[in-house]
């Protein structure tokens, strides 16, 4: 998965899509997921990071992983097949 | 040192349904190209511009265009002899016909306007939208134009509930059943005259781009806006520019395929099958168009230069995500003020 080049992010955890003008709040382990999805970490690399900086296991942190990227792409923060390639 | 161009701007009601005048005037004191006089064109006393004495430079009253054109030109001829008017902006809808008419008059004094052809002004009026999105290949809601309430009692078998009932000039309801879509109908009516328009409610996300076209299919300018804060008259009282390609080629389509002359304001709505549906066209500037001076393509400044025939290049960029919030502002004003306009109609 991979985020929308265009989203703009602030570490206060803004996050903003120009393309359709919504914004959200995103707290501070969102933010640091978001931006190593920016930074195109696999899942296995994100995950690694997470278990190795907080204290959570690893059934938790896939759970609310997959939900919250779910939301990410539920609200077109992420990029498709198409704009991949471009 | 630049030249002073002298340019009369109606719509000075910065009021809750507010009229583009201050904005665009904003926008021409903005400019680089020239510098300005302003001459406000009012109708009512208390036209909130009137009194901004540091964004209006003198004002006068015109006639009400129900009063015909040539009481229209009269004025207009009394203004320039006073003021020497190098351009005007008409920024009401309701004026715009009045003026379209007397261009060629107003051209031979040396006044100049950038507005729509007689036939875009007239093609895209709400009534003729059907016509218009099939002739130029643009989506359009269903509408149908009514003149009787007795109408409204068929109209399910082509519309359903909820449906917009829109007035012939401004104004309109989203009617649930036939009676509040009556209800509708004896107000705007009453108000605007007929026909009443009848609309098939889109669900969705409402956004506008205001552009300026200079009559020969290009598109000097264009800026998409999501609105953020809405007032009880649908009017934006927040908005933020965004960065959408389809809403562009939507604009681009438009001024290419009808070659249009002139500022407006196109207000589309994002279906839930995330089609881009046309609900309107404004032919002219919008109240938020200093949004679009604030993210680089200051429309009014290229209108002016587009009207006195100067080259203009098409902007080709604009910020993202910049954000424009209006407010409102007590002016305290001295009687003498609202007496010298209300009765010599000069401020």
């Amino acid at each position: 998965m991979r985020i929308n080049k265009n989203i703009a992010i602030s570490d206060m955890g803004f996050v903003f899509n120009p393309v359709n003008g919504e914004s959200y709040s995103v707290n501070p382990i969102g933010v640091e997921i978001i931006n190593l999805l920016k930074e195109d970490k696999s899942y296995e690399e994100i995950k690694a990071t997470i278990l190795n900086n907080y204290s959570t296991d690893e059934t938790t942190f896939e759970k609310d992983y997959f939900d919250f990227t779910n939301l990410l792409l539920h609200l077109n923060l992420t990029e498709t097949e198409d704009e991949k390639n471009n | 040192m630049k030249k002073t161009i002298n340019i009369a701007v109606s719509g000075l009601n910065a009021i809750d349904s507010p009229g583009p005048g201050i904005s665009v005037i904003r926008g021409l004191r903005d400019a680089t190209s020239f510098d300005v006089r302003i001459i406000g064109l009012s109708y009512e006393s208390l036209e909130p511009g009137i009194y901004m004495h540091d964004v209006v430079d003198k004002t006068y009253q015109v006639p009400y265009p129900t009063a015909g054109t040539e009481a229209l030109m009269a004025r207009l001829e009394y203004i320039h002899e006073k003021e020497h008017l190098d351009v005007i902006i008409p920024n009401f809808d309701a004026e715009l016909y009045s003026f379209m008419k007397l261009e060629g008059e107003l051209k031979k004094m040396g006044i100049h306007m950038f507005l729509p052809t007689m036939q875009q002004f007239e093609e895209r009026h709400k009534v003729n939208l059907p016509e218009f999105g099939k002739k130029y290949d643009i989506l359009v809601p269903d509408s149908k134009n009514i003149f009787g309430t007795n109408e409204l009692y068929t109209l399910t078998n082509e519309f359903t509930y909820p449906m917009v009932i829109k007035g012939k000039y401004y104004d309109a309801g989203i009617a649930y059943n036939v009676e509040q879509a009556k209800s509708y109908f004896n107000k705007l009516s009453a108000k605007w005259g007929l026909p009443i328009v009848v609309q098939q409610f889109v669900h969705g996300t409402e956004y506008n781009v205001t552009g300026l076209g200079d009559g020969n299919g290009n598109t000097i300018a264009a800026v998409p806006m999501r609105k953020q804060y809405i007032t009880d008259k649908g009017k934006a009282w927040g908005g933020i520019s965004i960065d959408d390609k389809k809403m562009l080629e939507i604009t681009h389509n438009f001024v290419s395929k009808t070659k249009w002359r002139g500022g407006f304001e196109l207000e589309l709505m994002k279906g839930q099958d995330n089609h881009y549906y046309l609900m309107e066209i404004n032919p002219r500037m919008p109240a938020w168009i200093y949004l679009a001076v604030g993210v680089g393509q200051n429309i009014p400044e290229a209108l002016v230069n587009l009207a006195l025939g100067e080259k203009v290049e098409p902007f080709k960029d604009y910020i993202k995500g910049k954000m424009f919030v209006r407010y409102a502002w007590d002016m305290i004003v001295d009687i003498e003020e609202f007496q010298a306009i209300s009765t010599i109609g000069e401020l």
